[in-house]
């Protein structure tokens, strides 16, 4: 009997194919169905007419996608670094049995579990002008108060304090993950030589995390990468599209203009830099560890 | 020899970091009480400046007139309803597929397998823009199940499960295999109850992630009464402090985010379990 439950028998698929009707239906088709529409011209009434690659030569000459290209690149190589250290530093901090660190543990991953509504709703009340908690800040101190959401310089940075603000809590919590697998024996022979706080960190628990970090950049890059809600919600890409992300632009001309195939075009370019970013990253993390070796 | 006073935690933190991270933590923490405080303050009494804040008296009124706006109620109960199916689904299909990858033999088992990893990588705007179309096919727009379907083929919940079901020692399934028990009832009976703590991990964590989607209900959900909670307030946002008064926005920031926090509070370990639990060996 035990043996032939063992043995491959096709009804035994038959448990998987409701997700994977779902799964072809769902993400599947629609990805190489978005492919195809990125190399049609699409009007609203359905026709579809084979322009091959023109839909990513028009959006690859618009200016605004530049922009918003350069906007993405400069928030996701300051938002990462920002998560990946401020993590880095809350999980050593509070990585103890105590009850206040197990407070302050849930405490900042707690804003992780908002949506981005109501990150973006609390941030434009912190950050609205004259009546905002910021402003009152700046009045108390006699600082010459900043439109954080109105200004060129600012809007983005702005956007990237709610995102630090709503992500910390997952790389945080990976980094005290990883910490809870180091050998404890290490840790015994360093104190056996003596060795200081900063030589222990720097030789024991850096080198021995150095995946999790690698695995956490990734992770929050192709996060970053896919910045919408808070761009759109707090500063609605402005001002003059100085935080217009990538995936904003996707939305204003796909379901915006209803330019469906240049959206499509666009979303395809967003996934092929997503892609490559995530190798590079991999490929650069493993091709060190070979140089240490 | 004395024995060593040296755990992990011992040289990984101290004294002073701990108090870095808990002036930080207040800090993060302001942006929180500064809108609570202004849910509970009269919209008239902040017109006349915020600082009204640090001052008596506070009041419940903002609370009130929600409830009593029908539109942020039903947008509550959309939420629920999306939240919910959404939840119960996942873990219908999940437990299925991650029970035959683990336990099973058919054929093509390991090629499927690895086209489902596959699944995980693909962002949600590669296929959203042909999603929305193929929903405009169906006139699936503007409905429950148009909102809940599109989050089911999502990958994470069937690579969850199938580590679950690998982890149960293979005696019990072949203890029951000798009663000639059938495959089914093998899972339903034997093996599905003993997953009751993934079911809660994968669960909870569905439900956080259906309750706060953004992109998908934006664009499916146009009309006011088919709208998430989510969406709701993104557009009464659009028209911000000048309509409500900013009492009103904030209480309608906490009354929206109650059930994310409540269903944290209670089960924040089951929570770090599902974000953490995948990535780290």
């Amino acid at each position: 009997m035990a043996e032939s439950y063992r043995r491959s028998r096709w009804t035994n698929g038959l448990f998987v194919v409701p997700y994977l009707s779902v799964f072809l239906t769902l993400l599947v088709f629609p990805l190489g169905w978005g492919i195809w529409l990125s190399l049609n011209k699409v009007d609203l009434f359905g026709g579809e007419r084979f322009i091959g690659l023109k839909n990513y030569a028009r959006v690859l000459s618009d200016p605004i996608f530049g922009q918003a290209v350069k906007n993405t690149l400069i928030f996701v190589g300051v938002s990462v670094p920002t998560l990946v250290i401020l993590g880095l530093f809350l999980a050593l901090a509070l990585n103890k049995t105590s009850k206040g660190s197990s407070f302050l543990r849930g405490l900042f991953f707690a804003s992780s579990i908002l949506s981005v509504t109501i990150v973006t709703l609390i941030w434009r009340i912190v950050f609205i002008p004259n009546d905002g908690l910021m402003s009152l800040i700046f009045e108390f101190f006699g600082w010459q108060p900043i439109g954080f959401l109105s200004t060129t310089g600012w809007s983005l940075f702005s956007v990237g304090v709610a995102t630090v603000w709503w992500c910390i809590g997952l790389p945080m919590m990976l980094f005290l993950a990883a910490l809870q697998q180091i050998p404890k024996d290490l840790y015994e022979a360093a104190a056996l030589d003596n060795a200081s706080r900063w030589r222990v960190l720097t030789r024991i628990t850096l080198p021995s995390i150095k995946s999790t970090i690698m695995l956490v950049a990734i992770i929050q890059v192709v996060m970053q990468f896919q910045l919408f809600g808070q761009a759109q919600l707090m500063t609605n890409g402005g001002p003059a599209g100085s935080s217009r992300p990538i995936v904003m632009y996707i939305y204003e001309v796909g379901f915006l203009r209803w330019d469906i195939g240049m959206g499509a075009a666009a979303s395809q370019i967003l996934f092929l830099i997503i892609l490559c970013a995530a190798m590079l990253q991999y490929w650069v993390s493993t091709r060190k560890e070979e140089v240490d070796a | 020899m004395k024995a060593f006073n040296y755990s992990p935690e011992h040289l990984t933190s101290n004294r002073r970091l701990f108090w870095i991270a808990a002036v930080l933590g207040v800090i993060m923490m302001a942006p929180v009480a500064w809108i609570i405080g202004l849910s509970l303050k009269d919209n008239a009494e902040l017109l006349r400046g915020t600082e009204a804040v640090f001052n008596m008296p506070y009041t419940l009124v903002n609370y009130a007139n929600i409830l009593e706006s029908s539109s942020v109620f039903g947008w509550f109960m959309n939420s629920m309803i999306v939240a919910v199916g959404q939840t119960f689904g996942v873990l219908l299909l999940s437990s299925l597929a991650g029970y035959a990858f683990a336990r099973l033999e058919f054929p093509f088992r390991k090629t499927l397998f690895i086209i489902v990893l596959f699944g995980l990588a693909v962002p949600e705007q590669a296929v959203i823009i042909a999603r929305h179309q193929m929903f405009n096919w169906f006139d699936l727009h503007n409905t429950h199940i148009g909102l809940i379907l599109p989050n089911l083929s999502s990958a994470f919940g069937v690579f969850l499960m199938t580590q679950f079901f690998r982890a149960i020692p293979k005696e019990i399934d072949e203890a029951a295999m000798l009663d000639n028990t059938s495959t089914f009832r093998i899972f339903w009976k034997v093996l599905l109850p003993l997953t009751l703590p993934a079911q809660a991990t994968l669960g909870i964590f569905t439900f956080l992630q259906a309750w706060n989607d953004y992109w998908w209900p934006l664009i499916s959900a146009t009309k006011s009464d088919m709208y998430t909670l989510t969406i709701g307030i993104a557009s009464s946002q659009t028209n911000f402090a000048q309509s409500e008064g900013l009492g009103f926005l904030g209480a309608q920031a906490v009354f929206a985010s109650l059930p994310v926090v409540i269903v944290y509070i209670f089960f924040q370990r089951h929570i770090v379990t599902a974000v953490s639990g995948g990535a780290v060996k």
